[in-house]
């Protein structure tokens, strides 16, 4: 035995070494989820608020009506002839119209909120060029912090998306392709130990767990300024235990399927779910109460609510442990079923 | 049967069914030690079953079995650690090199020449950073035998080790095999290249239909036909009269056709052969054809089923 290394760091690094040699995989597991939360993050950017549209029908003192309103920095307001006006309200490219003259007329639609908000901001405007005194004096403070903007919640949520992804097709296919050219049977036929093969996937994807973790982490602190509130240690101890519950589903799903598009239905169906209900894009709240329970139950559900404790509220890992025991019990569970109905041959 | 050295494996009655097929119906069979075994018969005789039951792969529905003395369930791993496999139609990781692989299977056995020595001994030593997807079949079945043989194994499988190869890569494969068994190894070959069972095994028993339907030295499998060698013609004019005087010819002890021609089992071609061409002259009828060899596994195979060994 002495010279030659062990079989589970030999197993562990063939995984590691045909993982890196596919260039797809690569580009899967590290760039795929780095585009999107670039995509996604500069889709749904904080921009300041967007200056209000609203038309002066034509008539005596419309210009000097316009130019009055105008004046406000976050009111736009041009002079239109009554068709234009009309037209240009009912299609929403102005959320209001004035008739000036001795009294000035508002014409909106009061079911729409864009147009109610005009309404008070246009009054407010037009009673105090008209000379209103405010008898109390106010300030404003604006709240834009990281934290609170949607790449904050989002980049947690890919983090345990890509987590459950890499990990169900990464061992996934890998397993059912070495069963498809009939690698498994050979191994079987050696003295090699059969949890240790397995467990050698385990192994590869912590390895590769850590440098996801780092490369989504890292490009979200660098590009959008998505801090880890939390300690990063407690982001790496609940990445490793999600990253062990999915390789374990991902092993589950492969312990008996023939071919690669058999194993892909299977995940498809495992994954699906979770990629709608468990909170990745947006939060399960949105989903009837009826939903809940069912919601809770999601292996990726308790992880993306562990992930978003610790980077965006900075709880301690004490305050997940209830998470981190569900996620923990899917990774066994199925892990345990996965090595006892494993089809070798 | 045996001769007092001890069998490398000893089976009987071995059956194994898959649903209603019957794969294997009842075969005994012993390997001596140190001899290169052939289980010849064509595609479907349950030569892969019986070879996989042996390697404790897959697991017989009734039947003795024994292997390097040891029986399966017993412990498995240690016998393992004795056995080097081949197994037909395995395709190695893709994207492992030949040194990575070989590696690999070393780190399963806890004695064995190193990967460096195994690479020399079937001789992809300058392949060694090459992946596997890169080796041409030859070189890729290479590598399925030095994985067999990173083990120092004591009994050697090989199934259907040369299917699908060139004649070049073929030949170097029985070299391997030849070079195994004269230090002392014993290989189990499954085959249904007739050459290839003659020149590499002791002994061969021809299966069909899941039971061994004849067993001897190559030799001895021919000579038990009563004739050595064949005599294929074809006549213009052909017709299945002719079958009747050609048997009364001189030597010929069996007719039969098959492919537009008509072969004749005889033992003296030099007596067979003139009395053939006065008799088809006296009959005027004209040949377009005559080849002769010598009896092959085969003509062997032919004579007991009726059936070729391969149907192409």
């Amino acid at each position: 035995m002495t010279s030659f290394s062990h079989p589970l760091l030999q197993l562990t690094r063939a995984r590691l070494l045909e993982f890196v040699r596919e260039p797809e995989a690569l580009f899967w597991v590290f760039v795929f989820p780095v585009l999107m939360a670039l995509g996604l993050g500069i889709a749904f950017r904080n921009r300041p608020a967007e200056s209000l549209a609203v038309a002066v029908q034509d008539g005596y003192g419309a210009e000097a009506l316009a130019s009055s309103l105008d004046s406000f920095p976050n009111i736009r307001a041009n002079v239109l002839d009554v068709e234009e006006a009309r037209n240009q309200l009912r299609t929403g490219k102005v959320a209001l119209v004035l008739i000036p003259g001795d009294s000035i007329t508002y014409v909106f639609d009061p079911t729409r909120s864009e147009s109610q908000l005009a309404k008070r901001i246009v009054d407010d405007a037009v009673q105090r060029s008209g000379g209103r005194a405010d008898p109390v004096r106010v300030g404003e403070q604006y709240l834009t912090e990281p934290g609170s903007r949607y790449i904050d919640f989002l980049i947690p949520g890919l983090l345990g998306l890509n987590l459950m992804g890499s990990g169900m097709w990464g061992i996934g296919f890998n397993i059912v392709q070495a069963r498809r050219k009939k690698l498994l049977k050979r191994l079987l036929a050696t003295p090699m130990r059969k949890s240790q093969y397995l467990l050698s996937y385990v192994l590869s994807r912590f390895v590769f767990m850590v440098v996801e973790v780092a490369a989504l982490v890292g490009f979200g602190w660098l590009v959008f300024d998505v801090r880890v509130h939390g300690s990063l240690v407690d982001l790496l101890i609940v990445s490793i235990v999600g990253a062990l519950a999915f390789a374990g589903l991902g092993m589950l799903t492969a312990s008996r399927a023939k071919t690669l598009e058999g194993v892909s239905g299977i995940m498809n169906l495992v994954m699906m779910p979770m990629w709608i209900f468990s909170g990745v894009f947006f939060s399960y709240s949105r989903f009837p109460e009826a939903f809940q329970p069912f919601i809770k139950l999601l292996p990726l559900t308790s992880l993306l609510d562990a992930l978003r404790s610790i980077m965006t509220d900075g709880a301690p890992l004490s305050a997940n442990f209830g998470q981190l025991l569900a996620i923990a019990a899917w990774g066994l569970l199925s892990f345990g079923i996965a090595l006892k109905i494993f089809r070798w041959n | 049967m045996s001769n007092g050295k001890g069998a490398a494996v000893r089976c009987s009655g071995l059956k194994k069914s898959y649903g209603s097929v019957v794969a294997v119906d009842g075969l005994d069979l012993e390997v001596r030690t140190g001899e290169c075994f052939g289980l010849l018969g064509p595609n479907g005789a349950g030569k892969t079953t019986t070879v996989e039951i042996l390697e404790g792969l897959l697991e017989p529905d009734a039947g003795d079995l024994e292997v390097l003395g040891m029986r399966w369930g017993e412990d498995d791993r240690a016998l393992r650690q004795r056995l080097g496999v081949q197994l037909q139609e395995t395709e190695l990781a893709e994207k492992l090199s030949v040194e990575e692989t070989l590696e690999l299977f070393r780190s399963f056995y806890q004695q064995g020449p190193t990967p460096e020595e195994v690479m020399r001994i079937v001789g992809l030593e300058e392949k060694r950073r090459a992946w596997v997807s890169k080796l041409s079949g030859g070189q890729q079945q290479r590598l399925a035998i030095a994985c067999a043989l990173v083990c120092k194994p004591e009994l050697l499988f090989l199934d259907e080790p040369t299917t699908g190869l060139d004649p070049q890569s073929r030949r170097q494969l029985w070299d391997l095999v030849h070079d195994f068994k004269t230090k002392g190894g014993t290989v189990v070959l499954t085959t249904h290249y007739m050459e290839e069972a003659h020149r590499l095994c002791d002994r061969v028993a021809v299966v069909d239909h899941g039971r061994i339907i004849a067993l001897g030295s190559p030799s001895e499998l021919i000579a038990a036909l009563g004739a050595e060698h064949v005599v294929e013609i074809s006549v213009e004019k052909d017709d299945h009269a002719i079958d009747t005087w050609l048997r009364e010819v001189t030597g010929v002890q069996d007719v039969r056709r098959e492919r537009d021609g008509i072969f004749l089992t005889v033992s003296e071609v030099h007596r067979t052969i003139p009395a053939l061409m006065s008799t088809l002259k006296d009959r005027n009828v004209e040949l377009s054809n005559l080849t002769t060899h010598h009896a092959t596994l085969e003509d062997v195979f032919v004579s007991l089923t009726g059936r070729h060994l391969r149907d192409d």
